[in-house]
Parts: C-alpha cells; sequence; structure tokens
C-alpha cells in the first residue's frame, strides 16, 4: 500500500469515527455537571463503611477490588511475557562500561535516591488516607532503584535489586492479594475480597481493614514489575554487542 | 468552553492514531499508542469532574461540605496507565525481537520479502 493510499484510508476512516465519536458526544452530561449516582454514594458511604479518606483507593481496593485483581493479573503477565521474550534470546556477556562520567550527575543522583525511595514508600503507605496509593508509590519506589543505575553503576543497581529476590516480590505481591480475596470466603465466611481485618480509626495509618492490605501488596507487585521490567531492558542494553 | 476537555480528548486521540499510521519507526509507533492511549484519561477524567467540587479525598474533612468529583472514573484511570504502561513495555519488547530477528525497524520494511 502507497503512503498516499494509505493516507487517504486514515483520512476517510477518521472522519467518519470523528462523526461517531461527536454523536457520542452529544450523549455525555456536560462538562462539570455529571450526576453519576454510583460515584456521589461512594463519596459519602466509603468513609463510614471502610474508615478510610482517600475515595478512589477505595474504589481500586474495596468496591471494585475485583476489577483490580485482574488488574494485578495483567500486570503479571505483561511481565512475564517481557522477560520470556528477553531473556530467551539473550546471547553473550560482552558488559559495557557505565555511561555516567559527571561527577555532578552521579553525586546529585545518588543522593536522590533515598528521598525518592522515601518518598515512594510514603505514597504507598498512606494511599488510603491521602492522594496516592499501592500502584503510584510503587513505581515512585522503583524509580529510585533506577536512579542508582542512571546516576551511578549498574552494578549498584543490580546488587540493590537482586532478580530472585524481585521474581519473589512480584509473585508474593500478586500472590498475597488472592490469599487475600480468599480469606473473605474462609475467614470471613461471606464473598470474596470482604473485609476481614479489623477496620481501625479513620484518619490514622491503622484503618481500612482489607484495603491496606491490598494497597500495600500492589505497591509490592508494581514496584517489583517496574523492577523487573527495567531489568530485562537494561540486560538488554548491557549485552548487545 | 465546556467541550474543549472532549475536544481534546478526540484530538489527542487522532493525533495518535496518525502517528501510528504513518509511522516509518517502531518505537515512534509505540510513542504514538501512548498518546492515543492518554486521550483515554481525558475523556474518563473529563466525564467525572464536576464544577467546583474538590478531589474525592476526606482528609481535611473539607470536600464534605463542598461534595467531591466522581472518585470511580478516577480509580478507572489508575488501571488505565497502569495498563498503558505495560502494554507498552510488552511491545517494546518484541520490538527489541523484531530489529534483533530483522535488523529493520520500519513497519513498511517488514513485510517486504528478503532478497
Amino acid at each position: 500500500m502507497s503512503p498516499r493510499v494509505r493516507l487517504g484510508l486514515f483520512g476517510v476512516s477518521a472522519a467518519v469515527l470523528a462523526c461517531l465519536f461527536v454523536w457520542a458526544l452529544t450523549g455525555l452530561p456536560q462538562f462539570g455537571a455529571f450526576r453519576g449516582e454510583y460515584g456521589r454514594i461512594l463519596n459519602s458511604a466509603a468513609g463510614p463503611e471502610r474508615h478510610v479518606t482517600n475515595v478512589v483507593s477505595a474504589v481500586t481496593f474495596d468496591y471494585r477490588g475485583f476489577d483490580t485483581l485482574g488488574e494485578e493479573v495483567l500486570l503479571f503477565t505483561a511481565v512475564m511475557a517481557v522477560a520470556l521474550l528477553l531473556r530467551e534470546a539473550r546471547s553473550g556477556d560482552e558488559r559495557r562500561a557505565d555511561a555516567v562520567r559527571s561527577d555532578v550527575v552521579r553525586a546529585v543522583g545518588l543522593f536522590a535516591v533515598g528521598p525518592t525511595v522515601v518518598m515512594g514508600l510514603y505514597v504507598a503507605a498512606h494511599g488510603y488516607l491521602t492522594p496516592g496509593g499501592g500502584f503510584q508509590g510503587g513505581v515512585a519506589t522503583a524509580s529510585g532503584l533506577v536512579l542508582l543505575y542512571a546516576a551511578g553503576r549498574y552494578r549498584a543497581y543490580r546488587a540493590a535489586s537482586p532478580k530472585t529476590l524481585i521474581d519473589f516480590a512480584e509473585g508474593t505481591g500478586v500472590g498475597t492479594y488472592v490469599v487475600v480475596g480468599l480469606a473473605g470466603i474462609v475467614v470471613g465466611g461471606s464473598a470474596f475480597l470482604e473485609n476481614v481485618v479489623e477496620l481501625g480509626v479513620k484518619g490514622t495509618l491503622a484503618s481500612g481493614g482489607t484495603i491496606a492490605i491490598l494497597n500495600a501488596v500492589s505497591g509490592l507487585a508494581v514496584a517489583s514489575a517496574c523492577v523487573l521490567i527495567f531489568h530485562e531492558f537494561l540486560e538488554e542494553l548491557m549485552t548487545a554487542k | 468552553m465546556s467541550f474543549l476537555p472532549y475536544a481534546l480528548a478526540a484530538w489527542l486521540f487522532f493525533v495518535g492514531l496518525y502517528g501510528i499510521v504513518t509511522s516509518r519507526h517502531l518505537v515512534h509507533l509505540v510513542v504514538c499508542l501512548g498518546v492515543m492511549q492518554s486521550s483515554t484519561y481525558v475523556l474518563l477524567l473529563a466525564i467525572g469532574y464536576r464544577t467546583g467540587k474538590k478531589a474525592p479525598i476526606f482528609t481535611s474533612g473539607v470536600p464534605t461540605k463542598v461534595g467531591a468529583v466522581d472518585p470511580v472514573v478516577q480509580a478507572l484511570t489508575l488501571t488505565d496507565v497502569v495498563v498503558s504502561v505495560v502494554a507498552s513495555a510488552l511491545i517494546l519488547a518484541l520490538v527489541i525481537e523484531i530489529w534483533k530477528r530483522s535488523g529493520k525497524l520500519d513497519p513498511d520494511e517488514l513485510g517486504k520479502q528478503e532478497t
């Protein structure tokens, strides 16, 4: 297909799609005037029911907790697929020298590792109280580790994230989610992902019941997933001829 | 100007799609996919917005009086972001494989027979 034919086809189909889009938009509420009852009810129910102050986390880990389990499994599967694709094809072990030569980059970058990891853990730990959560905090924590490579040495990064430990953490993160879900049936005697833990005092770290646990294990799963993905791509870079 | 957020979502979607259709480099294609996916974040958040309302986080107690925007679409956006990140990682891994096997990164070149 020549570029011109392709562009023509794109133009026609994009125009059709744009018409459908505009048609769909006419059925949407005016911007700023959304009247969805579901969200409104959750906003008033999440606090008294689950003793959390961040309703988005309550939705993620409780009201739509089953969706999040699907998301965790998707994350796990995708990471496994990346590892399978890249690990198998890897050959040779010629190591490249670290790219960073500047002392300033090194000093500032390495200085930022600690604060970044602490901030990531803070965001993850307070996920059900303030803006943040396991997913966001997990990524921030992982990026702290990645800084070790970006500003420091590849070897230091590898030492800080041994592959067996990260593999284990990734599996544990996803597995514990399922275990907590099953506990709702076995211990709680009701439904999958039903709360089985003391709800605690609203506004403190010891609150939220299973939301707190699921938030933590999601953080673990996401952080190790990010480190794993980065591992695989980095390994690719380091062994490339 | 209440339609602007929706227009932005549409623009991101079509700009990303245009990029994918005309892409001459697989990594560029993945970036375009990312642009396209961000249109869904804008759309979701725009739908759930309520004028004058705060974020659905009740730590300080303020939004309880004022009211808050929809938390469900925000949680969906979170899922969306995670999915798009891992999807990009997976596609990039495939791109590396393609490059290793054929030495090509132009999607147009891939279908052509080796001579």
